[in-house]
């Protein structure tokens, strides 16, 4: 079963990256098929096929094809709940709709500040172009308040959902990994339990893998 | 601070039977008034609790999920302008100072499409499927339009509503040229939502799920301005926004703002 997957994409992509990360945790056989970017293959055939919205990732299970990362990463802890890493906390009411509370904080709070400070602090400069740094400023202003938000929660708990690794952790890596090599990492550092979770799910040997895909 | 207890399988359109007056207390200055008819014999403690008010998007969400569910709750106005919600008590509901929180028991959520989700999970049973029926992979789809409309359709779509609809309300100008950008994006998407809604009657399959409801409380705002074109303009689009918007329980959620 797991080796039918296919995932449409490339490991530079902060998204991509989260579904990577998502099949590794689950220990499942898949394959890159790498999309031409550049060449502005995902806007054509046969990735518009694939995703309507012309991005990567796109996944396709058998005869299922998913877009949207944040879908991917769910159906894939769904679909394989019981093989290798539980990505989201099962059985218990309150766990798994703490979970989705969290899922979304990513996906609404965190996500919509923290990937526009990675395209101007990383990826224009792949692209020719020049940061802003009065955008910069204002994006750090906003993600500080996230960040003390982060911070208040993680004192309580040691990952966000609660006590387990779940998707809604997971879900931050691909960006703060990129902000981590920026100026933007002293947000992170000079919150004591942000460093400390960031520190935690950077190590995970899943995600490492993840990494080295960058590196071939 | 009394909150109005809604018994949302008493209907249909208009509140009638067990309604509450509901006192402003100098937390919260909202208008809601109910006549009453109930004694207070008949008054139930809801286990279910909405902090939010009724023309909040973000509650609309949650308010029309509990209403498809045919749920009991109660509605808990949260006096925005006097910046209830960015103090105590409601940031230890919502560390983010925004509404809509819920409290089913001892679970306190924030996060309107978390909290949809966890109504149609917790509640499966009752009600409305809001979900595709079946397998992991049917569930799936669910699952990437319920992103679509996060991811794609929101972040534009909200930036309308406020430029047309809630500067107003706030004293503010809406800016044209950024009406004018946020339009042109907003075509693009709504050309995937034709093409997709060609092949399936709602977005995410044959069935009503979440995936549709959350567009709800936005396009109904944006149907009540000119941006109304740019879904009119599109056959297929015109007629999912038609079919979900007639809805009993959005009715009833359009309803509560007329209270």
């Amino acid at each position: 079963m797991g080796g039918g997957i296919k995932v449409h994409g490339l490991p530079i992509s902060t998204a991509t990256m989260r579904v990577l990360a998502t099949l590794y945790e689950k220990g499942l056989d898949f394959e890159i098929v790498p999309v031409d970017m550049k060449a502005g293959a995902h806007k054509q055939e046969p990735l518009i096929s694939l995703n309507p919205f012309g991005q990567i990732p796109a996944l396709l299970d058998g005869d299922l094809t998913l877009f949207e990362s944040r879908a991917i990463t769910e159906y894939i802890a769904e679909e394989y709940s019981d093989k290798g890493e539980k990505l989201l906390c099962q059985g218990c009411k309150k766990l798994k709709a703490t979970t989705k509370v969290w899922l979304q904080v990513e996906g609404q709070q965190f996500d919509p500040i923290a990937s526009k400070l990675a395209f101007e602090r990383v990826f224009k400069g792949m692209l020719g172009m020049t940061t802003d740094p009065a955008a910069v400023e204002d994006l750090e202003a906003k993600l500080v308040k996230v960040l003390d938000i982060y911070e208040a929660r993680l004192s309580k708990s040691p990952f966000l959902a609660g006590d387990c690794f779940t998707l809604a952790d997971l879900h931050h890596l691909p960006i703060i990994y990129y902000l981590m090599g920026t100026d933007s990492k002293k947000l992170f550092e000079s919150r004591p339990k942000v460093k400390e979770w960031i520190k935690k799910i950077t190590a995970r040997p899943a995600w490492v893998k993840v990494l080295h895909l960058q590196k071939q | 601070m009394m909150g109005t207890i809604l018994q949302s399988r008493l209907l249909p359109i208009k509140l009638s039977h067990s309604s509450l007056l509901f006192s402003p207390s100098q937390h919260s200055r909202s208008n809601l008034k109910f006549t009453s008819k109930s004694s207070p014999s008949t008054i139930t403690m809801a286990s279910i609790k909405v902090h939010g008010v009724p023309m909040s998007t973000a509650t609309m969400r949650v308010l029309a999920a509990l209403y498809e569910k045919e749920l009991e709750f109660e509605l808990i106005p949260v006096d925005m302008r006097a910046g209830a919600h960015k103090q105590e008590p409601f940031l230890s509901l919502n560390p983010f100072g925004q509404i809509p929180a819920l409290q089913d028991g001892d679970l306190t959520l924030f996060e309107s499409r978390a909290i949809t989700e966890y109504i149609a999970d917790e509640y499966s049973e009752k009600g409305e499927k809001l979900m595709c029926p079946g397998c992991n992979k049917v569930k799936a789809l669910t699952k990437v339009w319920l992103n679509v409309e996060g991811q794609q359709f929101d972040p534009i779509a909200s930036k309308i509503a406020f430029e047309r609809v809630f500067k107003g309300m706030f004293g503010m100008t809406t800016d044209p040229a950024a009406v004018q950008d946020l339009e042109g994006k907003l075509v693009r998407v709504l050309d995937i939502y034709e093409a997709r809604l060609s092949k399936s009657e709602f977005l995410a399959c044959d069935c009503f799920t979440l995936a549709d409801l959350h567009h709800l409380p936005v396009i109904h705002y944006l149907m009540g301005t000119d941006s109304k074109a740019l879904f009119e303009s599109r056959p297929k689009v015109c007629e999912w926004v038609k079919k979900i918007t007639a809805r009993p329980a959005w009715a009833k959620v359009v309803d509560l703002q007329k209270q």
